[in-house]
């Protein structure tokens, strides 16, 4: 296990890698797109009840999902970075954060302007709400501490401990609609039970869903090229400056 | 044991040096929450309403602002090394600053918030649950406290920076002892909401010193 993790933390390696495969996530990022908008915008039936703001729903979901996939993205890189010191886990956490953030603000703002009309107000302190509110914080705060030091390396470490602490916080915005009797509604899609969604709802849904994630991993393995080019140039103007 | 009891001994005594720190803490809260009736209005069924929140709200301020204390001083003059170096694992070393801080500013934070809330007009019925309330919350402020004075150490701005850090993992806490003295005002079941704030208690006693001391490794590293 270590061993084959050792061989891509190798960042000359990683940068091969990514190059080949980039390309491919970009174009699958595009097609999934193509495909998910025009599901979700044209090829769907408008909700018996909502009318046609329930297309709201496949950039609200799938960028909720991603939120919390992020954070956890970035909690196991963290976790890889500080128990085998792998430099690239470090960069790849520091990477997830501000696109994680990006999804929580999309995931925050189409809610607000999902819950208007069907809610009758931009925004209820419900558990949901206010949960996914502090993981927003929680990124803002991983982001600003990275930042707060002269020395990177020292940011890096104390925002790994603080983004495994920040991750106790993604359980509680998943159960929290069946914890607490709150406005916004449970789970309708669970792996074990029969989804509460009709198919022609579903797909949509689901595309939608792929094409955020490509979309994530495009823009983190992006990230983390450019992380990985910038360290090396600091490397470099450090190793100039010395001489 | 004995070298945690000295170093809870040696916080205190410190702070006893420098009693007006300390009691900027309590002093703090008091003036926030005196700020409420003149924002707000001295009407007292407002004022009684909100009470619980307001207590609360500054209690949680008034232990971030004293947080960066916590490792800094003895991290700049080189103490904190010393104690790393010393027999005490550096999780009861961070349990032992954190009960030092908790001594110093939630004990009397405990003391001070049944006369704030009096003066917010709150019914004395929910005084001894408020007392009960803040006497699980505190510790946990400090606890979580902890983490984040031991992540920002060496850090530019780090007393704001702990705040930003701690105060939404801090949440919780808050919900759970504001919604048991309100349970208690309106004459219903404090217990479940109490039993949820002990819960935290524990939960932060159990893990926050582990991670504060990780926190404190890297800064020591």
């Amino acid at each position: 296990m270590t061993g084959s993790l050792h061989r891509f933390a190798n960042p000359a390696r990683f940068q091969r890698l990514s190059q080949a495969v980039l390309p491919w996530f970009a174009g699958g990022t595009v097609i999934a797109f193509v495909i998910g908008l025009y599901l979700a915008l044209f090829g769907s039936p408008p909700d018996y009840q909502q009318g046609e703001t329930v297309r709201i729903m496949y950039v609200h979901v799938p960028a909720a999902w991603m939120a919390l996939g992020a954070y956890t993205t970035m909690a196991l890189a963290s976790a890889v970075a500080l128990i085998w010191r792998h430099r690239l886990a470090d960069l790849v956490a520091q990477s997830a954060a501000p696109i994680g953030a990006g999804f929580t603000v999309i995931a925050l703002a189409t809610g607000m302007l999902w819950g208007q009309p069907m809610w009758g107000t931009f925004w209820v302190w419900d558990a949901r709400l206010t949960s996914v509110l502090v993981l927003l914080f929680l990124y803002l705060g991983y982001i600003a501490l990275i930042n707060a030091f002269d020395d990177p390396e020292r940011g890096a470490r104390a925002g790994a401990i603080l983004a495994l602490v920040g991750w106790i916080n993604v359980p509680i915005v998943k159960f929290s609609v069946d914890w607490w009797n709150t406005l916004h509604q449970p789970a309708s899609i669970s792996r074990f039970a029969k989804p509460a969604l009709h198919p022609s709802i579903m797909t949509p849904l689901l595309v939608m869903a792929i094409a955020f994630m490509l979309l994530f991993a495009t823009l983190l393995l992006l990230r983390v090229r450019t992380a990985t080019v910038e360290q090396r140039l600091r490397t470099l103007a450090m190793a100039r400056a010395r001489s | 044991m004995t070298a945690f009891f000295v170093l809870i001994r040696r916080d205190l005594a410190l702070s006893a040096r420098q009693a007006a720190d300390a009691l900027v803490a309590v002093m703090f809260a008091v003036l926030v929450v005196v700020l409420f009736p003149f924002g707000i209005g001295p009407e007292a069924d407002i004022l009684s309403r909100i009470s619980a929140g307001v207590v609360w709200v500054a209690a949680l301020l008034a232990a971030m602002l004293s947080l960066d204390r916590l490792f800094q001083a003895d991290h700049d003059d080189g103490s904190l090394e010393q104690l790393a170096l010393g027999p005490l694992p550096l999780w009861a070393l961070a349990l032992a600053k954190a009960t030092a801080h908790w001594l110093v500013t939630g004990l009397p934070l405990i003391v001070a918030s049944p006369i704030l809330a009096i003066m917010l007009q709150m019914p004395t019925a929910g005084l001894a649950t408020l007392v009960l309330a803040m006497a699980l919350g505190t510790p946990c402020f400090s606890l979580l406290g902890a983490i984040g004075a031991a992540l920002v150490l060496g850090a530019r701005r780090g007393g704001v920076l702990v705040a930003f850090l701690i105060l939404p993992l801090a949440i919780p806490v808050l919900i759970f002892g504001a919604a048991a003295t309100e349970a208690a005002l309106t004459a219903q079941e404090a217990a479940p909401h109490l039993m949820l704030l002990g819960a935290c208690l524990l939960a932060s006693l159990a893990l926050a010193p582990a991670a504060a001391a990780a926190g404190l490794r890297q800064a020591l590293g």
